[in-house]
């Protein structure tokens, strides 16, 4: 059994609109659409896709704060919606744009809080704090009420918050959420580390490519509450119509350069981008190009791991 | 709830202290209350003291329970959250936020957690807001003072009015799970509670009729109860009977609560993303 079990998931919201004074008009609006995918113990999954894809409700559900409409999850071999407060001791959850943490109390007090709630026995819990104060560099901030600290601070603030039970799962909902680059870094190492040492099992969703890049073994893409990609990184980059570049530099201006097996997608000036399929080789295209031009340069890009979802998104 | 009882009390135990500590945080507010409290309890005495002239003993109270009636409605005032500033204010931005979500995975009864955090308030405005506009209105006007009987009870009932007030503002409060937002039923709320409670007239002063449905309403628990009990109107088996209604509020009222929160889960939509 996986640790995480999804099949064909699903949830609806019915929206109403006022249509006029008395009558109301009702959209179904379907945020997750039979979602299945499985997540064993130790894994690293990046959870993306474009807003409103339905990554947050499917989080939702997979704690148990949002029942599904239909198809069911399973995670630690519990139902979250039927099973909540047990499974809530079993997983860890970051929201970036909330808080768990007590506005008005300094860090400290809301830990303090959360050893009870969660009953951590003392040692763990001092040795969680230890380990997670230090490594998140909390040490000067534990006195500071929660609402005195910027968004970064906070955001550590939370994340030791949501590990100081020992959680077998931590879901991060957009962690590094306005975050600065010192920050994200530091963040992910943080979160790797936890992942090798304590082989806490991570999902995160993310608009930040370079988390999945620097963190993920493997990515969920989803879109309009459907998965659209569900493996390896690399094997991402390589997927369908992904493409590879040929930018060619030729000595004077020209029409659009006519070879087989790519076709030109820009053109300004001498130069031109030529796109030709990410699993082809490069080799007899440039020899094309080079026998029928005057070429000042050449260089191939290897594709993007944005354009690629862009394209999946796309379709 | 499950599991052994004594980490339940000291996580409650420290929810409340964690809460009294949260509100003592604003000095200012506080100040500034006192004296909002000790104003309108003055304006309020002077009245009550020509209405009782034209009419003395009027509902049962000399001119010195009543005045005494003020101040007790004055300490009550915010110990109760009447109007607003209890920890139900707090749970109904959280779901009109969205933010009831961190709330809602915690392994923890969120009626119980919120239950705690209004009662630590309720101390810390019946300490602050509560005792130190009474002094002033002793030094003004000499109040009333209770047996130790009245005391006693008088504090009983304080807390329960807490408790009271907290469960009907909890039900308003959960209205946000459907409407989205609370700000409607609160203003209608704190309507009722004005007039019900006894802040504004004794409701011994109310029409037959009325009186007797105000008497029996929770509102009533909030001043007029833990009022009558301090000014000894109720005494002996009396007190036990009007601490009893209140506890029966309390019971019935914290049990619709739980209902409410669970069917408000079941079908509960967190907002945001
Ligand atoms: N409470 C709700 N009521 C109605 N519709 C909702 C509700 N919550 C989410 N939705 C809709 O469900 C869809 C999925 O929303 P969700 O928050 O899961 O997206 P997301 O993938 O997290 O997006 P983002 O990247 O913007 O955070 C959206 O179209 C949203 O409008
Ligand atoms: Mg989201």
């Amino acid at each position: 059994m996986s640790l995480i079990e999804v099949r064909d998931l699903s949830r609806e919201f019915t929206i109403r609109k006022r249509a006029g004074a008395f009558r109301r008009t009702s959209v179904v609006k379907h945020a997750v659409h039979d979602l299945s995918f499985d997540i064993e113990a130790g894994e690293m999954v990046g959870y993306i896709g474009p807003n409103g894809a339905g990554k947050s409700t499917t989080i939702k559900m997979l704690t148990g704060i949002l029942g599904p409409s239909g198809g069911s999850a399973l995670v630690a071999g519990l139902e979250p919606s039927r099973q909540r407060r047990e499974l809530a001791r079993r997983i860890g959850v970051v929201f970036g744009q909330r808080t768990s943490l007590w506005w008005d109390l300094p860090l400290r007090d809301s830990y303090e809080l959360l050893r009870r709630i969660y009953r951590i026995p003392d040692q763990t819990f001092r040795r969680n704090l230890e380990d997670h104060v230090a490594l998140l560099d909390l040490g000067d901030l534990m006195d500071t009420p929660v609402r005195q600290l910027s968004l970064g601070q906070r955001m550590r603030g939370d994340i030791a918050a949501a590990l100081l039970h020992d959680p077998e799962i931590l879901y991060l909902d957009e962690p590094t959420i306005g975050l600065d680059v010192v920050s994200k870094g530091r963040l992910r190492e943080f979160l790797r580390a936890l992942n090798h040492e304590r082989g806490t099992t991570l999902m995160l969703t993310t608009h930040d490519l370079q988390d999945i890049e620097a963190l993920c073994d493997r990515v969920i893409v989803i879109d309009h509450g459907t998965a659209v990609f569900d493996g390896p990184l690399p094997s991402l980059r390589a997927n369908g119509d992904a493409s590879r570049t040929l930018v060619v530099d030729l000595v004077d201006e020209a029409s659009p350069i006519a070879i087989e097996g790519a076709r030109v997608v820009k053109v300004e000036g001498p130069r031109q981008w030529l796109a030709f399929p990410a699993g082809a080789s490069a080799a007899p295209l440039v020899a094309q190009v080079a026998a029928a031009y005057d070429v000042a340069d050449l260089s191939i890009h290897e594709p993007d791991i944005e354009d690629v979802i862009r394209k999946l998104y796309a379709r | 709830m499950s599991g052994p009882l004594h980490p339940q009390i000291s996580l409650y135990a420290a929810i409340a202290t964690r809460s009294f500590r949260r509100y003592s945080t604003y000095t200012a507010a506080t100040l500034a209350g006192i004296f909002t409290n000790s104003v309108f309890g003055i304006i309020l005495s002077f009245a009550y003291l020509a209405l009782w002239e034209q009419n003395p003993s009027a509902g049962g109270y000399e001119a010195d329970q009543a005045v005494t009636f003020v101040w007790i409605g004055q300490a009550l005032l915010m110990t109760v959250a009447l109007w607003s500033g209890g920890s139900t204010d707090d749970l109904a931005e959280r779901i009109r936020t969205g933010d009831i979500a961190v709330d809602l995975y915690r392994p923890v009864s969120v009626l119980g957690w919120y239950l705690a955090a209004d009662l630590g308030r309720g101390l810390y405005h019946f300490t602050t807001r509560g005792v130190a506009p009474a002094i002033v209105g002793a030094l003004l006007f000499g109040l009333v003072t209770p047996s130790p009987a009245g005391a006693a009870g008088f504090l009983v009932s304080v807390v329960l009015a807490v408790v009271v007030s907290f469960a009907v503002r909890f039900l308003f409060a959960a209205s946000a799970f459907w409407l989205l937002d609370a700000t409607g039923p609160r203003v209608l709320l704190s309507v009722l509670a004005t007039f019900f409670s006894g802040l504004t007239l004794p409701l011994n002063l109310f029409p037959d009729g009325l009186r007797q449905v105000a008497l029996a309403l929770p509102f009533a628990s909030y001043i007029q109860t833990p009022a009558d009990i301090w000014l000894g109107r109720h005494t002996g088996l009396d007190m036990i009977a009007a601490i009893g209604l209140q506890v029966l509020w309390a019971v019935v009222l914290l049990a619709t609560c739980a209902l409410v929160l669970r069917a408000a889960t079941r079908k509960v939509v967190v907002q945001g993303g």
